[in-house]
C-alpha cells in the first residue's frame, strides 16, 4: 500500500509537470543571440561566436585532459601516484599560449570598439530620454517628439492576478501605443538621456545597449539595413516597472518615413490645438482619463489607490480634494525626493488640464471644479 | 612566550559552558562554529529568497508577487548570499584552520574574533527587518544604483548601516587574519610553506582592508544625499549619478576575488589529497593568486561598459580584464595538472572539488566573454550575467565550500559523514544546479534582461525549466542540512588522518582536536609542510 501510495504521488507529480510544460510548449528554445539588422551588430555577432568558439575549444582541450585523468588514472584501476610538482617548461607554455590567444581576441574587439564610437556624420538624431516607465523619443531634426508607453492589453495582462495569460496577448510586453519610426539606410544618431533614474536603452537587433543617465547625454548610432519591426528592453534596473517599458523600433523605407514624419507633425499640432479655448468637464474627464491611463496608472493605480507607502493615494488624498493651485504645483513640479516626476515639462497645457480635473473628480473624489487649459499656462508662468 | 603557555594549560577545561561559552567565546574552534552556522543559516534565508524569484519566473505574467517585492527579493537574495553566506562562511574556515594550519595556539586577536562575529546577527537583523517597514525592503539591486536607491522609503538607513557593520566585521576579521599569519606561524613555517588555503586567505585579507572603506564611503554619500541634502550623485545638484558606480565596483570587483579566492584555496587543499599526489606549481599557484588579486583594483568598469566611457577607458578596462584570463588560466592548469597521473579516489570532498574546476570554468569563459567590451553591449544587464556570476559563485565558491565542509567536518566533529548521502547530494546538486542556471546563458543571449519580474512569452520555456532545476537544487540543500546535523551528533569515528592522502599540520590532530591546540608550536620542515 506504501508502495502504491508513493507510485501515485510520483505520478502525480509527473502529471504536474506535464501540465505545467504544456501549459509553456510550442514557442521556440531560442539559444543564440541575433546577428541583427546593423553593421555593428553583426560585427559585434561575429566577434561573440569568434570568442565562444574559442573558449568552446579550450574548454574541449581541458576537460579532455581531467576526464582522462578522471578515468585512467584511478586509485581502483590501480593507479599509483607520480610525485612530480612542477615543470617551468609547462607553466611558461600555458602562460604564453593564452596570452597569445587574448591579443588574437583584442585584434577584432578594438576595430568593433572604434566602430562603435565612431558617432559622427549622422544623417539625423534622435534623442532618447528615459522615464520611469517610458521612453520618449524627439526627432530633434524635425522637431516633434512623443512617448511611448508599454501597449494597453500587455499592461492588462501583466497585472497580479489579472487572470489574462500571456500567451494571448500579441507580443506580450514587448509592444508600445508608438514605436519609434527610424528610415532604413540612414546613419541615425542617438543622444541619450533620462529624467528620473537610470535606464538603458536596448534594441538587441540594432547590436548594443546603452545606459540613459540623468546629466549625462550619451551617444551612440545605427544604421538600419531591413525595413522592420525590431523589439527590446530597458536593461537598467529602474524601479518596480523596470520590466515593462519595452522599446519597439519600426524601420521603414526612406520615402515612407518622411510621409510619417509629415503625419506626425500634423498629429502634434492637432494635440496641443484647443489650448486656447474653455473645455467643458466631459471633455476634460475623457481626455484626463486617457492621460491617466498613460502617465499616472503606474503608480497611482487604474483605482486611484496608489501602493502606499511609495505610491500615494489619489482617492481620498489632500491634495486632489485640497486647493487648485497646490495640486497643480505637485502634478506640474513633482515632489522632490521620490518618483513623482515633474509633468509639467512633459504634458501639455491641455493633457495638464484634462488630468489635474480628472483627479479631481475620478475614483470617489468629487471636488466639483473643473481645470483649464488657460489655468496651466498661466501657472507655467 | 612559555608563560603564556603554561597560562594556556592552566585553564584548559575552564571556559563557560551553555550559551555564555559561545557567547563569550574567544576560540577560534568556537567562532569558526558559529561563522559556520550562521552561514548555513542565511544560506537557507537567501536560498528561500531565490525560491520566490525562481516562483514568479516559473511561467510569464505575475502570479504571486508584486513587482515592488520582486525587486527587494532580488536586492536582498544578493546582499544574503554575498555578505551572509559566502563571506562569513570562507571567514568560518579561515578560523577553523589557519591556526591549525600553521601550528599557532588561537588567531592572533582572539577578543576581536568574538566581536567581528557577534556583529554579524546584528546586522543581518537591520538589514532583514526591511522587508516590514513602510515602503518595504531595499528594491534597488544589490548594487545600490543611484538616483533609484535614493527612492528607498525607510529601508534605505538600516541598508545602509547594515552594510558598514559588516564592513566592520569583515575589517576586523581581516586584520585578524593577516596579525595571524605574520605572527603566529610555527618555527620553520616560511611563507611559502603555507597551505596554500591560508595564502588566498592573506591575499583575501588585504584586498577587503582595501575596498570595504571604499563601499563604506559609497554608502555613506547615499545616506547624506537622501537625508542631508548633499548632491554627490545628484545631477540636478552639481552630481555625477555615474560617480557612484565607479567607487562601488572598485570595491564590487575586488569583491569577487575576496569571494572565490578562499574557495580557489580550499579546492587547492582537497584535490591533491584524493589525487595521492602534491599540489602542481605551489610557487605559480601562489604568484597567480597574487596576480589575480591585484589586477582587480584595474577593471572595476568593464562591470560599467555601457555608461558611455571615452574609447580610451573603454580600450584599457578591456585589456586589463582579458589579462586576468591569464593568471586564473594558470590555476585551472594547475589543477587539472595535479589530478593528471595521480592515484584518483572519489570521495564527496573530490567530487565536489572537480565538479568546482569544471563549472567554475565555464564561469571563469563567460567572463572572458563578457570582458570584451562590443560584445558586452548585447550581454551586459541580461540573464547570461546572470548565468556567469552564479556559475563563478554557485558552483564556484558555495560548491568549494561544500567541498571544504565534507572534506573537514570529519575533523571539527570526530565523524565520518555519511558517505552515501554526500554523493546523493553531489548528484542532485550538480545535476540540478546546471538545469538551473545553463538555460540563463541562452535566455540572456535571446535577449531576456535580468532583474524583471515577468517576461515576454518567447522565453518561457528556458525560465520554466531554470525553475524546475532550482526547485530541485533548493530542495537538494536539505539534505546537505540532514547530512551535518547528522555528523555532528553521531557517526563512524573519524581517524586523526581521515583521508588517506591528506597532508598538513590539521591533520596531525586528534578528530575532533582538543579545545586548545598547538599550545606547544610545532617544528615545520619541508616533509611537513606542504599538503
Amino acid at each position: 500500500m506504501g508502495h502504491s501510495k508513493t507510485g501515485g504521488g510520483i505520478s502525480g507529480v509527473l502529471a504536474t509537470l506535464a501540465l505545467l510544460w504544456s501549459q509553456t510548449a510550442g514557442a521556440d528554445y531560442a539559444l543564440n543571440m541575433t546577428r541583427g539588422v546593423t553593421e555593428l551588430s553583426r560585427e559585434f555577432y561575429d566577434l561573440h561566436m569568434l570568442i565562444l568558439w574559442i573558449c568552446c575549444a579550450i574548454a574541449v582541450l581541458v576537460f579532455s585532459v581531467m576526464f582522462w585523468s578522471i578515468f585512467k588514472h584511478r586509485k581502483s584501476q590501480g593507479a599509483v601516484a607520480a610525485q612530480f610538482h612542477h615543470s617551468t617548461k609547462a607553466e611558461l607554455i600555458w602562460t604564453i599560449i593564452p596570452i597569445i590567444i587574448l591579443v588574437g581576441m583584442a585584434f577584432p574587439a578594438t576595430k568593433a570598439l572604434v566602430k562603435m564610437e565612431s558617432t559622427g556624420d549622422a544623417d539625423m538624431t534622435v534623442k532618447i530620454t528615459g522615464h520611469q516607465w517610458k521612453w520618449h523619443y524627439e526627432y530633434v531634426d524635425a522637431g516633434f517628439g512623443f512617448f511611448s508607453v508599454l501597449a494597453a492589453d500587455s499592461n492588462e495582462a501583466r497585472a497580479l492576478g489579472s487572470g489574462k495569460n500571456p500567451e494571448e496577448v500579441e507580443n506580450y510586453l514587448l509592444e508600445v501605443d508608438r514605436p519609434l519610426v527610424l528610415p532604413v539606410g540612414k546613419k541615425v544618431r542617438f543622444l541619450m538621456t533620462a529624467n528620473d533614474v537610470i535606464h538603458a536603452w536596448w534594441v538587441p537587433a540594432l547590436g548594443w545597449k546603452r545606459d540613459s543617465i540623468p546629466g549625462y547625454i550619451n551617444e551612440s548610432w545605427a544604421r538600419i539595413d531591413e525595413p522592420g519591426t525590431y523589439r527590446g528592453q530597458c536593461a537598467e534596473l529602474c524601479g518596480k516597472d523596470h520590466g515593462f517599458m519595452p522599446i519597439v523600433v519600426k524601420a521603414v523605407p526612406e520615402d515612407e518615413y518622411y510621409a510619417w514624419v509629415e503625419e506626425a507633425l500634423v498629429a502634434q499640432v492637432d494635440a496641443s490645438a484647443g489650448a486656447d479655448r474653455e473645455w467643458s468637464k466631459d471633455e476634460l474627464m475623457t481626455k484626463g482619463e486617457q492621460v491617466y491611463g498613460t502617465f499616472c496608472v503606474a503608480c497611482h493605480q487604474p483605482n486611484g489607490q496608489g501602493i502606499p507607502p511609495a505610491f500615494p493615494a489619489l482617492a481620498g488624498s489632500v491634495i486632489a480634494a485640497g486647493p487648485v493651485a497646490e495640486h497643480l504645483d505637485r502634478v506640474m513640479n513633482g515632489k522632490p525626493g521620490t518618483a513623482m516626476a515633474a509633468f509639467g515639462a512633459q504634458l501639455n497645457d491641455v493633457d495638464l488640464a484634462a488630468v489635474t480635473t480628472y483627479e479631481r473628480n475620478a475614483f470617489g473624489n468629487n471636488a466639483g471644479d473643473v481645470v483649464q487649459p488657460a489655468a496651466i499656462k498661466a501657472a507655467r508662468k | 612566550m612559555s608563560e603564556a603557555v603554561m597560562h594556556g594549560h592552566e585553564h584548559h577545561d575552564h571556559h563557560p559552558t551553555g550559551w555564555k561559552r559561545w557567547l563569550f567565546t574567544t576560540n577560534h574552534k568556537d567562532i569558526g562554529t558559529l561563522y559556520m552556522l550562521f552561514s548555513l543559516v542565511m544560506f537557507f534565508v537567501g536560498g528561500a529568497m531565490a525560491m520566490v524569484i525562481r516562483a514568479e519566473l516559473l511561467h510569464p505574467g505575475l502570479q504571486y508577487v508584486d513587482t515592488q517585492f520582486f525587486n527587494s527579493m532580488t536586492t536582498l537574495h544578493a546582499l544574503v548570499m554575498i555578505f551572509g553566506v559566502v563571506m562569513p562562511g570562507t571567514v568560518g574556515f579561515a578560523n577553523w584552520l589557519i591556526p591549525m594550519m600553521i601550528g599557532a595556539p588561537d588567531m592572533a586577536l582572539p577578543r576581536m574574533n568574538n566581536w567581528s562575529f557577534w556583529i554579524l546577527p546584528f546586522a543581518f537583523t537591520l538589514l532583514l527587518v526591511t522587508l516590514f517597514v513602510p515602503g518595504g525592503g531595499p528594491a534597488g539591486g544589490w548594487t545600490m544604483y543611484p538616483p533609484l536607491m535614493l527612492q528607498t522609503g525607510d529601508a534605505m538607513p538600516f541598508v545602509i548601516f547594515a552594510v558598514h557593520f559588516l564592513g566592520a566585521s569583515s575589517i576586523m576579521g581581516s586584520i585578524n587574519i593577516i596579525a595571524t599569519i605574520f605572527n603566529m606561524r610555527a618555527p620553520g613555517m616560511s611563507f611559502m610553506r603555507l597551505p596554500l588555503f591560508v595564502w588566498t586567505w592573506l591575499i583575501t585579507s588585504f584586498l577587503l582592508i582595501a575596498t570595504i572603506p571604499v563601499l563604506a564611503g559609497a554608502v555613506t554619500m547615499l545616506l547624506t544625499d537622501k537625508y542631508f541634502g548633499t548632491s554627490f550623485f545628484n545631477a540636478a545638484g552639481g552630481g555625477d549619478p555615474v560617480l557612484f558606480q565607479h567607487v562601488f565596483w572598485f570595491f564590487g570587483h575586488p569583491e569577487v576575488y575576496i569571494l572565490i579566492l578562499p574557495a580557489f584555496g580550499i579546492v587547492s587543499q582537497i584535490l591533491p589529497t584524493f589525487s595521492r599526489k602534491p599540489l602542481f606549481g605551489y610557487e605559480s599557484m601562489v604568484y597567480a593568486t597574487a596576480s589575480i588579486a591585484f589586477l582587480s583594483f584595474f577593471v572595476w568598469a568593464h562591470h560599467m561598459f555601457t555608461v558611455g566611457m571615452p574609447l580610451a577607458g573603454e580600450l584599457f578596462f578591456m585589456y586589463a580584464t582579458m589579462s586576468i584570463a591569464v593568471p586564473t588560466g594558470v590555476k585551472v592548469f594547475n589543477w587539472v595538472s595535479t589530478m593528471w597521473r595521480g592515484s584518483l579516489t572519489f570521495e564527496t570532498p573530490m567530487l565536489f572539488a572537480i565538479s568546482f574546476v569544471v563549472l567554475f570554468s565555464i564561469g571563469g569563459f563567460s567572463g572572458l566573454m563578457l570582458g570584451i567590451t562590443p560584445a558586452d553591449f548585447q550581454y551586459h544587464d541580461t540573464y547570461f550575467v546572470v548565468a556567469h556570476f552564479h556559475y563563478v559563485l554557485v558552483t564556484g565558491a558555495i560548491f568549494a565550500m561544500m567541498a571544504g565542509v565534507y572534506y573537514w567536518l570529519p575533523k571539527w566533529t570526530g565523524h565520518m559523514y555519511d558517505e552515501t548521502l554526500g554523493q546523493w547530494h553531489f548528484w542532485l546538486s550538480t545535476i540540478s544546479v546546471n538545469v538551473l542556471f545553463f538555460p540563463q546563458h541562452f535566455l540572456g543571449l535571446a535577449g531576456m534582461p535580468r532583474r524583471i519580474p515577468d517576461y515576454a512569452v518567447q522565453f518561457a520555456e528556458w525560465n520554466f525549466i531554470s525553475s524546475i532545476g532550482g526547485f530541485v537544487f533548493g530542495l537538494s540543500q536539505l539534505l546537505f542540512l540532514y547530512i551535518i546535523v547528522k555528523c555532528i551528533r553521531g557517526g563512524e569515528k573519524a581517524t586523526d588522518r581521515v583521508w588517506e592522502g591528506a597532508h598538513g599540520l590539521e591533520w596531525t590532530l586528534s578528530s575532533p582536536p582538543p579545545y586548545h591546540t598547538f599550545v606547544t608550536p610545532p617544528q615545520v620542515t619541508d616533509a611537513t609542510a606542504h599538503s
